[in-house]
């Protein structure tokens, strides 16, 4: 036995008297006759939530700079976002129609499903070879098939609005941060919040702002899509090799010439990486933006999980799926493409564009004959399949002969591991938890973190929402030691094997993938509703970056520090032990802090399922309209987010230090 | 006839940190312990510079000695802190944002150690890019572009790609570029130390076959002593933001001022530095062929050492001002220091 130090062992009775106190907390509270110390009592609660309802009422009707009310510039805005939708939307979905109601004609009616795919094909080809072309083409023609065209060419539609004006304006804004440090400084802690802020939180204002429809679900995605830009292009403008700048102003270039013939383009690979994940994150909203009247697959799933409709709810998720696959694919070939030598084709302008050429013909072709058979036009509805039924029998079956099974695992996770987490962290009273967190701020970071900490957990118990706070607490921390005790040893699997490696990596992506409603339907038709439903749902969302860094981590250790370990004659297990996951641990601790940050994220969609926590309130305002109460709640998760975030950085950049990575 | 000054610096301070500028106005010649109790970090000291036009100036040291950072600041990619840089007499240190771009566009060239080439672009479009951006038709820039592109030898190489050619090619790209817009003044920041030996020697005598042409004023860094002395008409030895030396290189070999240059000289040959001039003996006499007084000891030692009597030696309008003999030739070969 190693004896404890002394800063080891005042830690350890600190944790140890926290876990006693959760456990006696309330009986506490009920012999000293002192209620409050566990629940906070409500008279000393501050309303925060009428002031800010009443400041959004007042934005809505009152607020105005001169002749120019506020409402006048959300309305400018959503009409600058409506002109260019509808045009696409009426491409690919609606076709052009003039007059309303029964008396309205097409003019025109929507690209075939046949033009479609050929163009998706045509560009897989072009971005990078016929396998690729074979894989988009199979995802599109799935859709036809599958029954679900039309709602995917509403979903496509608007990635093809968001995406643009996202990944469009995260630049500008990222060149602007890059060219001015003050601007960084400022936008720098709005992105972060923005990150962690869940989505479902400003939902609120923008619904209020730009009214129910696919406006207000374009504005929410643009929104959320938008903050990961701005960021690699700050970072990828940067990272620009600092010659090359040299090399640029030696050249003469006028501040905008460097920035736009020397700077993006040098860049333009990690900026695409960026804009790869602003398609990403704008697919990842579908579901969400439904909400507030987005059309298409979005809208399908949600309808379906409404009326718990697995079939329809699960056909209607994997189209988003396959959307997304092609989508991303094609985006990350086009990157690479970008990357790549290629010399121009000589030949005349036909020559060189056989390809936009034959999509062209296709399409007018497909126009004019379409008006003798819609077959061109339209897949006929009678020749689609639908798997609704064979995946509605598979939970039947699983439902009537594994009950027992399902039960038991259900029943044994809630007593022996949620329950008394649930308990001891419902019980700590709370002027001792805030005394504990200030304490391991000021610990892991100095005063400025314990400021931090301390700040951020009194605002939310002054917020009257601290019971609230612990119960996410209690749901994300469980879901996160999950998610860490299974993702790590995978990671570690993962980067020491090399088949099993591929497996896990596969497993990873496809759950990455699926969109976050998803997980929920199955999980809910074999578990039912309530807290052992979301808490797999959130770490099955959660486990990628869990196993991720630590594969990565483990990968990442020097090779002459493993060799070190072998020639003094470590055994396999000694090497894992002492070199390979000691030196991986800032990697995985990073990791970890990610999978918190998703399954908080995570934690409001599993408000859906019936848990009581934070997410639920953001759910229930997002239903009454009700603002206040809406960022009250969304600004506490973003509260908590940042407190385990900065925790958890502090402990990664100890860890660091100690190793000699960083100074 | 003292040639023309085509650059100079004058007090040139480079400081890093907080207080750096109100340091440097309090006290104007900060010594090492101000520098350091005032926590700045000095990068450049009070440096003093003077470069003839058509000379091969060398600005030397290892790195972190600072003269990345001198030639930035003479250039003014790096702001100074404080002192003057003077470009054909003129201020560059006062001159607006608009007469920077201007004297850059048509009177500066730069090479930069890793190439810095737009990977986006093709050779050709890279040697245009300092005449695109300047909006010349664009014919005329990619005569222009053509011609130099030839010059460094990489003719029928256009259309490649920069990664889709070995170093010393970029780096030929890269010298293309910085000449594309004939320029007077030419900075050459460690143009061939990402070079394998070989082609670096190779890239070397390159250059020097192009100086030979175009008479160029040029700033060259580098860290590697044999470098300066294969090139340099002038070395500037630097060590921690100090020019502790501005000498030829035979100057630098026999009167090192500094124990640190003299560690520096100490594993160079002596015989590829000392010229023939420089160790002669006085008298007219001798036979055979006069050796020109600038010739470098190495290129005619075996020479001298095969003939049994002493040779001519001439300057440069071909009178013989002494000789020079075996003796002579053998004491640089075999260490003086030894001998002496």
């Amino acid at each position: 036995m190693t004896r404890l130090n002394r800063s080891q062992f005042v830690i350890l009775t600190l944790v140890l008297i926290t876990i006693v106190l959760g456990y006696y907390g309330r009986d506490l509270g009920k012999a000293l006759d002192a209620r409050w110390l566990t629940k906070f009592p409500s008279a000393w609660v501050i309303p925060f939530k009428s002031y800010i309802s009443a400041a959004m009422t007042w934005l809505i009707e009152d607020a105005a700079i001169g002749p120019i009310a506020f409402t006048d510039v959300t309305r400018s805005v959503a009409w600058l976002i409506e002109q260019p939708y509808n045009l696409v939307l009426a491409l690919l979905a609606d076709g052009f129609v003039s007059g309303q109601g029964n008396e309205a004609t097409v003019i025109l009616p929507a690209i075939s499903w046949i033009v479609v795919i050929t163009a998706v094909i045509a560009l897989g080809q072009y971005c990078r070879d016929w396998a690729l072309a074979a894989l988009v083409g199979a995802c599109f023609i799935y859709l036809a098939v599958f029954g679900q065209w039309d709602s995917a060419m509403v979903t496509l539609a608007s990635v093809l609005i968001a995406v643009p004006i996202g990944a469009g304006g995260g630049l500008m804004l990222g060149i602007l941060a890059y060219r001015h440090p003050v601007f960084e400084k400022i936008i720098s802690p709005i992105l972060d919040l923005m990150q962690t802020i869940p989505i479902f939180a400003y939902l609120v204002p923008i619904l209020f702002m730009f009214g129910f429809g696919p406006i207000s679900a374009l504005v929410a995605t643009i929104i959320y899509a938008t903050p990961p830009m701005v960021r690699i292009t700050t970072l990828a403008l940067k990272a620009v090799d600092p010659e090359i700048l040299d090399f640029g102003r030696m050249a003469g270039t006028t501040h905008r010439q460097l920035m736009w013939r020397v700077l993006v383009p040098s860049a333009s690979q990690s900026l695409m990486v960026g804009v790869n994940q602003v398609i990403m994150l704008t697919l990842n909203m579908v579901i969400i933006a439904s909400m507030i009247g987005a059309g298409g697959l979005g809208f399908d799933v949600l309808a379906a999980l409404r009326r718990l409709d697995i079939g329809a709810g699960f056909e209607a998720g994997i189209a988003i799926v396959v959307l997304a696959i092609a989508v991303d694919r094609l985006s990350q070939a086009f990157a690479e493409r970008m990357g790549q030598v290629h010399h121009e084709q000589p030949g005349s302008w036909v020559a060189r564009h056989r390809r936009t050429v034959l999509v062209l013909i296709l399409l007018v072709v497909t126009w004019v004959l379409g008006q003798f058979s819609s077959l061109l036009l339209e897949y006929p509805e009678s020749q689609t399949i639908t798997t609704g039924a064979f995946w509605d029998n598979t939970v039947e079956y699983l439902n009537v002969n594994y009950f027992d099974v399902f039960e038991a695992i259900k029943v044994f996770f809630l007593t022996w591991f949620m329950i008394p987490i649930k308990t001891v962290l419902l019980g700590i009273p709370w002027p001792w938890a805030i005394a504990m967190l200030t304490l391991l701020g000021w610990h892991a970071g100095g005063w400025r973190l314990a400021l931090l900490c301390g700040g951020m957990a009194s605002l939310i118990l002054v917020s009257g929402l601290w019971s609230k706070a612990m119960v996410t607490v209690y749901l994300c921390g469980a879901s996160v030691i999950l998610a860490t005790l299974i993702g790590v040893p995978l990671g570690v699997l993962a980067a020491l094997n090399k088949k099993a490696g591929a497996v896990i990596s596969l497993l990873i992506d496809t759950l990455q993938t699926l969109p976050s409603f998803v997980y929920l339907i199955p999980v809910v038709m074999l578990f039912r509703v309530g807290d052992f439903t979301a808490l797999i749902a959130i770490v099955l969302y959660a486990l990628a970056p869990a196993v991720r860094y630590a594969a990565h981590g483990v990968r990442s250790v020097s090779g002459e520090l493993i060799e070190a370990g072998l020639v003094s004659g470590c055994t396999r297990t000694q090497l894992l032990r002492h070199i390979r996951l000691p030196m991986a641990l800032p990697e995985i601790l990073l990791g970890i802090n990610q999978t918190i940050m998703l399954a908080l994220s995570m934690l409001v969609i599993t408000a859906l399922v019936g848990t009581r926590d934070l997410g639920q309130e953001v759910y229930i305002a997002l239903t009454k309209a009700d603002t206040g109460r809406g960022l009250v709640a969304g600004l506490s998760i973003a509260f908590i987010a940042i407190i385990a975030d900065q925790l958890i950085n502090a402990g990664a950049r100890q860890a660091r230090i100690r190793f000699g990575l960083e100074n | 006839m003292t040639p023309k000054i085509k650059l100079s610096c004058r007090n040139v301070w480079k400081l890093y940190g907080g207080n750096a500028e109100t340091l440097l106005r309090r006290t104007p010649g900060p010594s090492a312990d101000d520098i350091r109790n005032a926590g700045v970090i000095g990068a450049v000291r009070n440096a003093n510079i003077d470069i003839a036009e058509g000379e091969i100036f060398i600005i030397m040291g290892l790195s972190g000695s600072g003269k990345s950072t001198l030639v930035r600041c003479l250039s003014r990619l790096i702001e100074p802190t404080g002192g003057e840089v003077l470009f054909d007499g003129a201020d560059l240190l006062r001159a607006s944002e608009k007469e920077l771009i201007e004297i850059r566009r048509h009177k500066m060239g730069m090479v930069f150690q890793h190439f810095a080439l737009l990977p986006h672009l093709t050779v050709l479009q890279n040697v245009m890019f300092p005449l695109t951006i300047q909006a010349t038709p664009k014919e005329e820039a990619e005569a222009k572009a053509r011609e130099v592109v030839e010059l460094v030898g990489l003719k029928g190489r256009e259309d490649y790609y920069p990664r889709e050619l070995s170093g010393g090619q970029q780096q030929r790209v890269g010298i293309a570029r910085s000449l594309v817009t004939e320029p007077d003044l030419w900075f050459l920041d460690e143009p061939f130390s990402a070079l394998d030996p070989l082609i670096r020697r190779e890239m070397q005598d390159e250059f020097l076959r192009l100086q030979e042409r175009l008479h160029k004023t040029i700033v060259f860094i580098t860290h590697d002593f044999e470098e300066a002395v294969r090139l340099a008409d002038r070395i500037a030895i630097m060590k921690d933001g100090e020019v502790i030396q501005i000498a030829t290189p035979e100057e630098l070999v026999m009167n090192p001022a500094t124990d640190y240059v003299e560690e520096f000289t100490r594993h160079i040959p002596r015989s590829k530095v000392l010229t023939i001039g420089g160790i002669m003996n006085s008298g007219t006499s001798g036979e055979g062929e006069p050796i020109p007084r600038a010739t470098r000891v190495s290129d005619v030692a075996e020479k001298i050492i095969a003939s049994d009597n002493p040779i001519p030696v001439s300057d440069d309008s071909g009178q013989i001002v002494g000789t020079i003999d075996r003796k002579a030739v053998a004491r640089v070969l075999f260490g003086e220091r030894g001998a002496a």
